[in-house]
């Protein structure tokens, strides 16, 4: 599409513009996002589709796969996470202490434990691309928003670094790259899903517990999914209509 | 009236200013806009090809079995035939574009099996666990055990 | 496995790091400045109390001075500041922080820097008339060319500057009470996300801003050598007393509240409350900061103190007050970045020295406003008696 190529030139514009008026102050400031000889793109509809993910709590085996496959497609910066998985071990009938830890996210796996009197399970995380999602709500300038195709992005040569969307969202799902001084987050792997293929985590996923999801695709067996189990989102009181649906998810996650 | 008027004129200096500054300010926001911003909604239309052009590690296993049948097939045999390979052999998307060039190194099997297979309570009981103290005490993985097609 | 440093308990990874620091701290701190020092002023020319008269001029300064630094903690705290305008260029209509920029730029050119040009005008012309050099021609430019200061053309700034105090004390309603719901909220954080937010930030900023505006008032006569109006001081500190009192009413109907629903977030809260927050709410904001003061100002009220006393207990408390409404900004911001959204963990703010985000330009941005409030003090004298027409 010429969309993004006419950007380059508004670009140079604004940079002349706000750079005249003395706001300036960092000279990393205007990326050319599409060389001239940018490649053309697969041709993708964004209307014909609506991106979700399933996540099957009784398939974990809380690997780390996911997250380390999510670091390289992603280049996600060391101590940050797109995606990670959650332990919980829950004595009893305390479900309002469930003993929680991720080492690293969860990255290379989780020690093991002996304890077979608790329950334990794992729970992966990832951006819940939520269809009423705070974050979007409270950016000052548009830099993140739900795509057509419901997937919740950030536009990094357009974020200011205000770190309101951090505060916004309920999951934790935000952080700031440090290199680039901007919002990221998983971008449900939209270069990859848009042409054809399925997203890092889950291509990495040695037990298919986590499966992407097109809910506009009435082949996709999200449906099935969806009506045969119990499933839950994350947070459910807080309104944001997530699209990450989790089957056996226990109450006393948060 | 008109000598109301006259007194008063001095009032239309400041509102001048600030009409100047709204007036530059509309036509500046005009200039420095981003063309595609709107298209969709609230944010500008061109980051989504700008974030569709990042670039794929992950070849994706279709890739990888049209060249990779003899894997493939042992591995259809076997439990791990719904594992893709880049769940184990890691990112291949530049193996994949420049095969004779770029080979992913082999996997480190110790570090690779254990951390799927090392028996912990937190596990689904579903999924086969093996102590690596009791059950094979240091030997390596693959003496018995084939990974594409691990049984016995 | 290694424990994070500063960690107790579980964060989501990715909250580890605090998001918002001690700038974003001062920058309620400096708009509720504003808007109680603008309030203060309106004092005098809307609801027609004389006695804080002397003050007026100083508070419209004062409210200047601060409102002109009020975004540049944020500015500075950016990632890309150089992208900052564009929340004027595509401002998110759903974004509270957006619509600040608005709000602000509503209340510095249509109501302070109007309110300010419509007073000082007849001493602007004046001093441009006498004044040689480059400061005469500030006071040119400052005329923007009208000399006519006839008693009719002051009676009309007169009654123009009126009907802007009016559209100005809603409008530094406004501004900070916007400041309250940008904090207030967000959904996502039960430490912030409650709608008496804004008002108890509006509250505390009339707090704030009374107390500046007294503590200026007292140093500047004590520098300029100048007889102190006492009957303009013990005023304030009677509208301090009363304002306070509503302000800390609030916050108890707030705490008291929260005690009681004990909703999910309470334990993680009150644990937090008693722990990581305890000597900065607890010590410095609730007892050093708000009982102390409240009791001084009370007992100012009630008994017969001589003057000299009254005066340094109302600097005194106008002292604890600044840093106790400064501990409650501070709980608010850092305080709601403590936990985590998980309810399961906390976490440590580390304040840096010398950096960006750090308490040395944190202190460069405090003492800012008084640097250009000294240039204004002495380009638009407050104490002078009004040019006569």
């Amino acid at each position: 599409m010429a969309t993004s190529r006419r950007d380059v030139l508004w670009e140079a514009g604004k940079f002349l513009i706000l750079g005249s008026a003395a706001v300036s102050s960092s000279p990393s400031a205007a990326p050319a996002p599409t060389p001239a000889a940018a490649p053309a793109l697969p041709a993708y509809n964004p209307q014909a589709h609506l991106w979700g993910m399933t996540i099957d709590i009784e398939k974990c085996i809380g690997c780390g796969n996911c997250v380390r496959a999510c670091e390289k497609e992603n280049d996600v910066p060391e101590g940050f996470f797109r995606t990670w998985v959650e332990h919980y071990e829950i004595d009893g009938a305390d479900q309002e202490h469930p003993h929680v830890t991720s080492p690293g996210g969860g990255k290379n796996g989780f020690p093991p434990s002996s304890d077979a009197k608790a329950k334990q399970f794992f729970v992966p995380k990832l951006c819940n691309h939520c269809m009423d999602s705070p974050c979007v709500q409270v950016c000052p300038v548009g830099a993140t928003f739900d795509s057509p195709d419901g997937v919740v992005l950030v536009d990094e040569s357009y974020c200011l670094g205000c770190r309101y969307c951090i505060q916004a969202c309920p999951y934790g799902c935000r952080y700031i790259n440090p290199a680039k001084e901007t919002v990221d987050k998983c971008s449900l792997c939209y270069h990859r899903i848009t042409q054809g293929l399925t997203t890092a985590c889950c291509e990495a996923c040695p037990t298919q517990a986590r499966q992407l999801a097109d809910l506009k695709n009435p082949k996709d067996p999200v449906h099935e999914f969806l009506r045969k189990n119990k499933v839950q989102v994350l947070k459910p009181h807080m309104a944001t209509r997530a699209k990450v649906f989790y089957r056996e998810l226990d109450g006393a996650v948060r | 009236m008109s000598s109301n008027w006259k007194e008063a004129a001095h009032l239309i200096r400041p509102a001048v200013v600030f009409l100047i500054g709204l007036g530059l300010f509309a036509v500046a926001r005009k200039a420095v806009i981003p063309p595609s911003f709107g298209q969709y909604g609230h944010y500008r239309a061109g980051a989504l090809d700008d974030i569709r052009r990042k670039p794929v590690h992950f070849a994706g296993q279709e890739t990888c079995v049209m060249c990779h049948t003899e894997q493939q097939t042992a591995r259809n045999a076997g439990p791990h035939r719904s594992i893709s390979c880049e769940a184990c052999h890691g990112p291949a998307a530049s193996h994949a574009d420049e095969p004779g060039k770029l080979k992913p190194a082999k996997p480190e099997i110790a570090a690779l099996c254990t951390r799927c297979h090392e028996a912990s309570a937190a596990k689904p009981a579903w999924f086969k666990q093996v102590s690596s103290v009791t059950h094979n005490a240091g030997t390596s993985c693959e003496v018995c055990h084939q990974p594409h097609s691990p049984k016995l | 496995m290694h424990p994070i440093p500063g960690v107790e308990g579980f964060m989501y990874p990715n909250e580890v790091e605090l998001q918002w620091s001690i700038l974003i701290v001062l920058y309620p701190y400096i708009t509720g400045l504003v808007a109680g020092a603008f309030i203060l002023a309106s004092l005098e020319r809307v609801f027609r109390v004389s006695a804080v008269k002397p003050t007026y001029r100083l508070a419209l300064l004062t409210a200047l001075a601060f409102l002109l630094v009020a975004p540049l903690p944020l500015q500075l705290h950016l990632g890309h500041p150089e992208r900052s305008l564009e929340m004027y260029l595509t401002p998110h209509r759903s974004s509270a922080m957006a619509m600040f920029g608005f709000v602000y730029l509503w209340y510095l050119m249509v109501v302070l820097l109007a309110e300010i040009w419509l007073d000082y005008r007849a001493d602007i012309v004046h001093k441009a008339r006498t004044t040689s050099g480059p400061i005469g021609w500030v006071y040119k430019i400052l005329t923007l060319g009208s000399m006519n200061v006839s008693p009719a053309a002051r009676s009309i700034d007169d009654r123009v500057g009126y009907i802007i105090t009016i559209i100005g004390i809603p409008s530094a309603f406004l501004l900070h009470g916007y400041v309250g719901f940008i904090f207030g909220s967000v959904k996502a954080n039960a430490w912030w996300s409650t709608p008496l937010m804004p008002i108890v930030f509006l509250f505390s900023a009339m707090v704030s801003g009374i107390a500046a505006v007294m503590l200026l008032y007292h140093a500047s006569c004590l520098l300029l050598k100048r007889a102190l109006d006492m009957r303009c001081l013990d005023t304030i500190a009677k509208y301090l007393f009363y304002v306070f009192v509503i302000d800390f009413s609030l916050e108890m109907l707030d705490l008291v509240h929260r005690i009681y629903e004990a909703d999910e977030s309470f334990r993680s809260l009150d644990f937090m409350v008693h722990t990581r927050l305890y000597t900065s709410q607890v010590i410095l904001q609730i007892l050093l900061g708000t009982c102390l003061p409240l009791a001084l100002l009370g007992a100012a009220q009630v008994l017969r103190l001589a003057e000299s006393t009254r005066r340094k207990l109302y600097a005194v408390s106008g002292v604890l007050t600044l840093i106790g409404i400064f501990a409650m900004r501070w709980n608010v911001v850092i305080g709601g970045q403590l936990f985590s959204k998980s309810y399961l963990g906390y976490t440590t703010y580390k304040l840096q020295f010398a950096a960006r985000e750090g308490l040395l330009s944190s202190l460069a941005l405090m003492l800012l406003p008084l640097g250009i409030l000294w240039v204004l003090v002495k380009l638009l004298p407050p104490f002078e008696e009004p040019q006569a027409l």
